[in-house]
């Protein structure tokens, strides 16, 4: 069994470093690309308000340190959250928030709107992707998903989760349908329905056992709670029926929260 | 008037032909059920008779222009950690970081660490209780973190840089004893600012599991302490 175990070992860990370098490289691809990007030219709005503030950070609390009076122009750098660097004729950097932003005009005089992700994006936004943990019939599990929806109310997610007990480990894959019944409100709730594989993986040292991979197929109900931009929270309850090789099936309970983005 | 006559003497029948076509069509419509369809479609809406001129002025583009977003934050690490019962080694890992609200983020981390002996194993120089594979200590976790404290550090006179103290936890998974770990952490870090889209980070982080590796089963804190340096893009 020990021989097992090490086997196991081993072909984890050159697989973690892998992905480490995988993730590593995509990142650099991105920053690249950002780099790349922030090469273009600069767009240029002209203030319209008696004045624009500049702070000396992306945040409330950081010291506004310059004005720009009405007409003046700036370029705006970069955006981060809803905070906008900015530099003026002088040369002076700075951070503007997003309301007094929109004050500003672009260079044919018309107004200018900084796209806020609000709740109606939540409704119509196609792809979503999030992260929950809780807890699968005594065990913990960790799960990501990514979701894409045909319309309001339907959507496809693929899931993968990763199970943590006290006497076995393991890891689950699955595809569902979601139906959301009243999509457009904040706290929406939606029915589940979905089919996957479950591998389990008895822990050595409690229980003699072998792996084993079972399909099961599941049905269940949760809310999505729009929060902030473009940020969500999720709550769950599924109940899935693992198809053993055994003679009785097996009924697991799941319940989970976490946070999700959409795109 | 012949002439009339014989155009009257064609023009008939291509009449009727085209009424017999057209009704044709219907009844075939009506066979296959389209017909009741056709004839339950409002009535083609007429052209206002106010819009005389066609509006030849192109809408003004009032959309986002397409500005450098940087909300990510990626970067990578080095440092200290302890884990119980095993001494402190070097960690090292990569973290993706997501910008949500000027206060709150998300991260994703992954780190990589070695144990070392126990104290028994070291005195007792009997054999190892775990494989030099099986003392591979890996991590994956996401947490949740908030700017707690945003602020400025002034370096003399003419220099300012920002920085922010922050709280953050999450849950993820520790693959050490070739076993793996449902795992918590929390810590704080200090995030300091180099330019607007280069940071350094010092963190410290406590990684919480319960293990009966040595017997009896408890909860481990796994203290880790590291630099970073970050990217935004």
């Amino acid at each position: 069994m020990s021989e097992l175990n090490t086997i196991t070992t081993r072909s984890t860990s050159p697989r973690t470093r892998l992905s480490l370098a995988v993730l590593l490289i995509m990142l650099s691809q991105a920053v690249t690309v950002s780099l790349a990007r922030a090469a273009d030219e600069y767009h240029t709005v002209s203030v319209a308000d008696p004045y624009l503030e500049m702070h000396t950070g992306p945040g409330r609390g950081y010291p506004k340190f310059h004005v720009v009076e009405r007409g003046e122009a700036v370029e705006i750098l970069k955006r981060r959250t809803d905070w906008f660097l900015v530099r003026d004729a002088d040369g002076v950097d700075g951070w503007v928030d997003r309301a007094q932003m929109e004050l500003t005009l672009g260079p044919a005089g018309q107004n200018i709107e900084f796209a806020e992700t609000d709740q109606q994006a939540f409704t119509d936004s196609r792809w979503e992707g999030g992260v929950l943990a809780g807890d699968f019939g005594g065990a913990n599990i960790i799960s990501i998903y990514s979701g894409y929806s045909l319309n309001p109310h339907v959507a496809v997610e693929v899931w993968g989760s990763q199970i943590l007990g006290n006497f076995s480990n393991g890891w689950m894959a699955s595809v569902n349908v979601v139906h959301e019944t009243w999509p457009e409100w904040r706290i929406s709730p939606f029915f589940t329905l979905g089919a996957g594989v479950i591998h389990t993986k008895p822990k050595s040292t409690i229980v003699q056992g072998e792996d084993r991979t079972d399909q099961a197929a599941h049905a269940g109900a949760g809310l999505r709670i729009y929060a902030t931009r473009r940020f969500m929270l999720r709550a769950e309850y599924k109940s899935y029926v693992a198809f053993t090789s055994r003679d009785d099936n097996e009924e697991v309970e799941e319940w989970k929260v976490g946070f999700a983005f959409f795109f | 008037m012949e002439s009339r006559f014989r155009v009257l003497f064609l023009a008939l029948p291509l009449v009727l032909t085209m009424v017999l076509l057209l009704s044709g069509c219907a009844a075939t419509k009506n066979l296959f059920g389209m017909g009741e369809e056709e004839q339950s479609l409002p009535p083609a809406e007429a052209p206002s008779p106010e819009q005389v001129i066609d509006p030849e002025v192109a809408r003004r583009d009032v959309r986002e222009p397409k500005i450098d977003t940087e909300d990510f934050e990626v970067g990578a690490f080095v440092g200290i950690m302890s884990i119980e019962d095993f001494g402190s080694d070097v960690v090292y890992g990569a973290r993706l970081a997501y910008h949500i609200t000027e206060g709150l983020f998300v991260e994703a981390a992954a780190g990589q660490s070695e144990a070392g002996l126990t104290s028994f194993e070291e005195l007792s120089g009997g054999a190892p209780i775990l494989s030099d594979s099986d003392r591979e200590f890996t991590y994956y976790n996401l947490s949740l973190g908030y700017n707690l404290f945003p602020g400025e550090v002034f370096l003399g006179e003419g220099r300012a840089f920002n920085t922010s103290l922050y709280l953050i936890g999450g849950l993820g998974s520790t693959t050490f004893a070739a076993d793996d770990r449902f795992t918590v952490n929390v810590g704080a870090g200090y995030r300091f600012l180099l330019t607007d889209s280069i940071s350094l980070h010092l963190d410290f982080r406590d990684h919480l599991f319960d293990t009966d590796l040595l017997g009896t089963e408890k909860t481990v804190h796994n203290i880790e302490a590291h630099v970073g340096m970050t990217v935004f893009f």
